[in-house]
């Protein structure tokens, strides 16, 4: 028996519900962008993006589509071609709740779901505004009398199960384990994640547990609930270690979205193609 | 000979305050940032010294393999001496704001966020601020968010905290004790009553304030010569821009 599901795209899309907390992985780790155009033709509304830790043009999109109610980030931006327009502008007008935190904040409530405990420390954010605007976070004074400060206050962050995560990868192995290479932050996603599901650009006929080099660096089919076969799924955004980021593209989007008009314009011709 | 850009300017004061370092980590969207500490790192070699460098958005001149997060669980073991960070805007305390303007919960511009600011700025002992544009607008007298605050009550957790803070005008040291900038170097083309105009917060001036030091040929010719090669493969549009490379 095969071990692992192969699936189509529009079965991938169709496990994403209205209102799902979704795992949305940075510019870096492989950003699902073939499996994103579809979700926004399907029209799916109210999603909770949890990004990790920031997100770029996928975020942007999906929220001036009108899909995104709520999104917890540490930033989201174009990069070089500066500000995220329709995330700037929803923020702005108050079309979407944003919970804003810091990246080592948003690795460390995932990464307390990893060990199945209900929250994490972490030091540091104790005196800013971010703290000061999450009612789910807590000070506490540290209670291990054998370390840190006295009275040193600590901060515990909610352990956080995402619904669903999508995520482009460069291959897969014939029994579905999925190659991330050093982006180990993909790992703790799909850890802290009731469903998985890769688009990936190739499926290879090798095991990928042959090898040590290729078994350090890929992620169990285990934690993985479906596959599809997505060539160039991540354009315009980058794939590590197999095509860089179409700055073009980018420049032109960012060109485009600083009004909504010019958006849904640049939107029309990029879902029809 | 080529005339020496702004940006060379500001690349090679930051390399000056690297010297001592053992590891640089520079995150994002810090073309200048990365420049000096790759520039750091070619002039230690030169000296037969060591110098690690960590540029996030880049996939070669970068030393994590364990995803993300390794940069904090780095840095929160004081494995990185230097790190840098902005603000859309900056406050005479140091309090850094890099979320936006006006009042949280109506906000009139917003910006992208905090990225790692609030870890970073407690545990990295050297923290440089940098932000080209120095103006009433992006040095104010007190932030409208704090991403992350320059200072902290004795009982928490600090070992970092800033030190620096240069504009494409100016460099100030922080001081800890007194809360409190001081200017110690000036743009050449710069007079102390314009930085005075400019500059939303009240500060100190050091008695030998100076004027920015100009590179020399040989930091030059590496800067031109080599670093902006290694800039052209994590940050292309500006190795383009400055270098034509």
């Amino acid at each position: 028996m095969k071990q692992f599901d192969e699936l189509s795209l529009l079965e991938i899309v169709n496990e994403v519900k209205d209102g799902d907390l979704i795992g949305i992985p940075a510019d870096y780790s492989g950003v699902p962008m073939m499996f994103t155009k579809e979700l926004i033709k399907k029209g799916v509304k109210d999603l909770k993006l949890y990004c990790l830790p920031l997100t770029t043009i996928q975020g942007d999109m999906l929220i001036g589509s009108g899909c995104v109610s709520e999104i917890e980030a540490a930033a989201v931006t174009l990069g070089e071609f500066g500000l995220a327009p329709r995330f700037s502008e929803a923020v702005e007008t108050g079309h979407i709740l944003i919970k804003d935190s810091t990246c080592p904040a948003l690795h460390a409530q995932l990464q307390a779901t990893e060990k199945s405990v209900p929250f994490m420390p972490l030091r540091g954010v104790i005196g800013s505004d971010i703290q000061k605007y999450r009612k789910d976070w807590q000070v506490i004074e540290n209670p291990m009398k054998c370390s840190g400060k006295k009275n040193e206050p600590i901060l515990l962050l909610p352990a956080v199960l995402l619904d669903v995560l999508i995520f482009h990868a460069p291959c897969v192995d014939k029994n579905g384990n999925i190659q991330i290479g050093r982006r180990r932050e993909l790992a703790t996603l799909t850890h802290a994640s009731k469903k998985v599901f890769v688009t990936t650009e190739q499926i290879l006929d090798i095991d990928f547990f042959d090898n040590e080099l290729s078994a350090a660096t890929c992620l169990p089919a285990l934690y993985v609930d479906g596959i599809s076969v997505v060539e160039n799924g991540a354009w315009p955004c980058a794939l590590p270690g197999v095509y860089g980021q179409d700055n073009d593209e980018i420049k032109k989007y960012s060109i485009a979205a600083k009004t909504q008009k010019g958006f849904e314009e640049y939107m029309k011709n990029y879902l029809s193609n | 000979m080529i005339e020496l850009k702004r940006e060379e300017l500001l690349i090679s004061q930051l390399a000056d305050l690297l010297v001592n370092d053992k590891h640089i980590a520079v995150g994002a969207a810090s073309p200048i940032p990365g420049a000096a500490a790759l520039l750091a790192k070619e002039e230690a070699k030169l000296q037969n010294n060591r110098i690690r460098v960590t540029i996030l958005h880049s996939n070669k001149y970068n030393n994590f393999t364990d995803g993300a997060r390794e940069l904090f669980d780095c840095a929160a073991q004081g494995r990185i001496d230097t790190f840098f960070l902005g603000g859309v805007q900056i406050d005479g305390e140091a309090n850094i704001n890099l979320v936006g303007t006006g009042s949280y919960k109506k906000i009139q511009k917003r910006f992208p966020g905090s990225f790692g600011s609030a870890l970073m700025y407690f545990v990295v002992p050297q923290i440089i601020l940098f932000r080209e544009e120095h103006s009433p607008r992006t040095l104010v007298d007190k932030v409208d968010f704090i991403s992350a605050p320059g200072f902290s009550d004795e009982n928490i957790h600090r070992p970092g905290g800033p030190k620096f803070l240069l504009t494409n005008r100016a460099l100030f040291k922080f001081n800890k004790q007194k809360k409190r900038f001081c200017l110690f170097k000036i743009h050449n083309n710069e007079s102390l009553e314009n930085i005075i105009k400019l500059t939303g917060f009240k500060f100190d001036v050091d008695d030998k304030i100076t004027n920015m030091s100009v590179p020399d040929q040989t930091r030059i010719d590496i800067l031109r010569n080599k670093i902006s090669y290694m800039v052209s493969e994590f940050y292309p549009e500006f190795a383009d821009r400055i270098w034509g490379v």
